[in-house]
């Protein structure tokens, strides 16, 4: 794929919206699958690796009403219900293309807090472009309408406009709720119930908040200032947040509920223990887990190696291991920091890689070499402990396997070895142990994840939970998901 | 945010200061840590074990070596200043019953973890051996304290500057030999200390506990930084430890793996010599 430019695109957008909008009522179905959609606007793809600002510059106001217009604004609203958090799709993109941005965003907001995050990170490819009916006309989900791109402008068009409202509160209630983790579950839950005027306190490990969105995802596809200015709105809504806080270890979770007059807790304390391949050499100097490699980059603030206390390793040939969104962070974040070589090594096909295409391709246009079929077998450590090289075994697809993808084979005797000083393992994570460590009477499955009922309720009265803790790894917008349905469950219990 | 109650030197680059914390002292158990950050944007993470603390007064007390960039600004703290990142107890705290007899060894700085331990395992009625040594004389941190908790009392100094002219291994191994053995060894302090501590009580078939200070950034199981090798199963130090059976680990991985920035310790080393300047300007 060859990058345009801004520029480029912002130009044609022009030209299309110039000639589409005189006639805009006018246009039917088969005219609006004419219309091309309006390719994201990105930074150089050789520019962007020696930076951290963000990849995906955003939708001019033309490249946004133009993509609006592709809209059919179907009355079955398939995409409606393939989004977490039901936005009202059709009608927000409808006052996109009627330029009434402020309306637009309302729209949104009636439903979802978090929409610049949202826009930016939620895999809509699987979601609510997945039915779309442009899509299905194109014979390709990429081709869609581009609902997330326009979710990201409205939004970013009201952080812009200094237009952020702070949602309504109702009177205080004088009831009060605790949230263990201020990821993506926990700021919703806190947004759902402090609306109905109960007292929300969040309670952070981390000296920052915003979770994975502030340790995990990189500045250059989320930028801290969004998450910031999310987490502001809450603390306008009287939200309280309580940082550098472990409920398990500094505060048991029953103390919160028996002593300190928490009415209901829900936690979300987000991934947890780092998954190795369990193979040699993996405690060598130089290996990481994703989450580490970034934690050190983006919340310790490493890649900013001048003035950061925080040391992350310097590396010149990087393998990752893994094929999701996490080791395409850890990946992009390693060519950022310096790194002259960076592999990604999946013993699977491009088309099993649980990453977001997107995510792909800007990794790949960043110079990202993909090791398909293959997989690391040991890491080979030099005579101070440090990795020196990687074998590697190379596969081929057989029969599919539960999860209903091709299960990959080795093919005999293909060793080889990949001459790399940096291994990232990105293959997920466990469930974190220290609130079962700590509350022995909530219940866990045999992966340690907490094991809730559909209103996300534990086997403890009172106690609710969400996000990674219960899902294993998934996706910001799941998380939200969980977190709509705990708040509701927590407002019905404290109505009660 | 914490406020430093109390600063003490306590010999040449060790430092003993009481932290205002009071969700920590009520919650704190012996073995257990903190981690610290100086500044909440660009600052590191560092775990520090806590060596005491007070319910009553809802305090804690940490002691630190200054080693690198971190601990020589937390050096620089005074009385009444605040530390912007406090966060604990964090790991599994001692199992603490009555085993009987229990060695402790304390080199250098692990005296300061050490301390709350056999606090503990005197309250639950063990007899207590205490072997504490430094390089030198200097170097002794708590012998008063460490003294006062003991039924038996050896200190050691590598130079023989001070009490026994020995490593902490051979009084250790002298308990080992007697008859009946120790029921139990701790062996807090420097990496290869404890590598060597394990090795002597091995032979005797004595149970060894080590504390295990590694790199961490989150603490709460999350990044994996802190694992060693265990039995030749990966532990995370934060979740799993900080205490493990001494003669399962692998020190050599574990003294490698803390060394992985070694290329950048010239500047911690470049922080050790300012404070040392600093302290002889001011004539201490």
């Amino acid at each position: 794929m060859t990058h345009h430019t801004p520029e480029e695109l912002a130009r044609q957008a022009k030209i299309l919206y110039e000639e589409l909008f005189p006639k805009r009522d006018e246009l039917k179905p088969k005219d609006k699958l004419q219309i091309p959609q309006q390719e994201m606007p990105a930074q150089d793809p050789i520019e962007r690796g020696k930076n951290l600002d963000e990849v995906a510059i955003g939708y001019t106001e033309e490249q946004a009403r133009v993509e609006a217009l592709r809209c059919l604004n179907c009355p079955k609203k398939q995409c409606v219900d393939d989004c977490p958090v039901r936005i009202d799709i059709p009608r927000f993109i409808k006052h996109i293309a009627d330029g009434k941005f402020q309306e637009a965003i309302n729209t949104i907001k009636e439903t979802s807090l978090l929409p610049a995050i949202c826009g930016r990170v939620c895999p809509q490819e699987v979601q609510c472009m997945a039915h779309c009916t442009i899509g299905k006309g194109l014979k390709d989900v990429e081709k869609s309408v581009a609902i997330g791109r326009l979710e990201r402008f409205v939004a970013d068009w009201e952080r812009k406009n200094g237009q952020i409202q702070t949602p309504p509160v109702k009177p205080e209630t004088g009831k009060k709720v605790a949230i263990v983790g201020s990821g993506p579950a926990g700021l919703v839950v806190a947004a759902d119930v402090r609306r109905e005027g109960h007292h929300v306190t969040i309670f952070e490990a981390f000296h920052k908040l915003g979770g994975v969105m502030r340790y995990g995802i990189p500045e250059f596809r989320l930028p801290n200032e969004i998450v910031d200015e999310e987490i502001n709105t809450l603390k306008k809504m009287g939200v309280e947040f309580k940082t550098n806080f472990v409920v398990g270890r500094t505060r048991k979770l029953t103390d919160l509920m028996e002593k300190d007059g928490y009415s209901a807790v829900f936690v979300a304390t987000g991934a947890g223990l780092p998954m190795f391949m369990n193979i040699e050499g993996e405690n060598l100097v130089g290996v990481f887990s994703a989450n580490e490699y970034l934690t050190r980059a983006n919340l310790m603030r490493a890649f900013d190696r001048e003035n950061a206390d925080t040391p992350i390793y310097k590396s010149k040939n990087v393998a990752v291991l893994g094929g999701g969104n996490v080791a395409m962070d850890a990946a992009r974040m390693s060519l950022r920091l310096g790194a002259e070589k960076v592999y990604i090594v999946y013993r699977r096909t491009e088309r099993e890689m649980p990453a977001r295409v997107e995510e792909v391709q800007h990794a790949k246009e960043e110079g990202i070499e993909f090791l398909l079929l293959q997989n690391a077998k040991k890491i080979i450590g030099d005579e101070n402990g440090r990795v020196k090289g990687m074998e590697c075994l190379r596969y081929e697809l057989g029969e599919p396997d539960a999860s209903g993808r091709r299960r990959p084979v080795v093919i005999p005797n293909s060793e080889f070895i990949l001459d790399v000083d940096t291994v990232i393992v990105a293959i997920g994570n466990g469930s974190n142990p220290l609130i079962s460590q700590t509350t022995p009477d909530i219940q866990v499955n045999k992966w340690g994840n907490i094991i809730v009922d559909e209103t996300q309720k534990t086997s403890v009265d009172g106690i609710y939970a969400g996000g990674d803790i219960v899902l294993g790894a998934a996706t910001v917008i799941l998380a939200m998901g969980e977190g709509r349905r705990a708040a509701a469950a927590i407002n019905k219990q404290l109505a009660g | 945010m914490s406020k430093i109650l109390l600063k003490k030197q306590l010999s040449k680059d060790v430092f003993l200061m009481k932290l205002d914390a009071p969700l920590i002292a009520e919650e704190r158990k012996a073995g257990q840590f903190i981690i610290l950050q100086i500044d909440d944007d660009y600052g590191e993470r560092i775990p520090l074990t806590i060596a005491d603390g007070s319910k009553e007064e809802g305090s804690i007390t940490i002691i630190f070596q200054v080693v690198g960039k971190t601990t020589h600004n937390l050096a620089k703290l005074n009385e009444g200043d605040d530390i912007p990142t406090l966060v604990g107890p964090l790991g599994l705290p001692t199992h603490i019953e009555n085993f009987g007899t229990v060695v402790c060894v304390g080199g250098g700085i692990g005296v300061a973890p050490l301390h709350p331990i056999v606090q503990a395992l005197k309250e639950a009625g063990n007899k207590i051996i205490t072997i504490i040594g430094a390089r030198t004389k200097e170097l002794l941190i708590l012998e008063d304290e460490m003294k006062a908790l003991a039924d038996e009392f050896i200190v050691c100094t590598d130079d023989g500057s001070y009490g026994r002219k020995a490593l902490v291994t051979e009084p250790l191994k002298e308990a080992c030999e007697r008859n009946p053995k120790p029921d139990l060894a701790i062996a807090i302090g420097p990496p290869v200390m404890m590598k060597f501590c394990s090795k002597t009580t091995e032979p005797y078939n004595v149970h060894t506990l080590v504390s295990l200070n590694t790199i961490m950034v989150d603490g709460t199981g999350m990044c994996g930084g802190c694992r060693v090798n265990v039995g030749g199963e990966a532990k995370f130090v934060c979740v799993d430890g900080p205490e493990f059976d001494g003669h399962k680990v692998d020190f050599d991985n574990m003294m490698a793996r803390l060394n992985s920035y070694k290329d950048l310790e010239t500047k911690a080393h470049k922080c050790q010599l300012d404070i040392e300047f600093e302290l002889k300007k001011e004539g201490k």
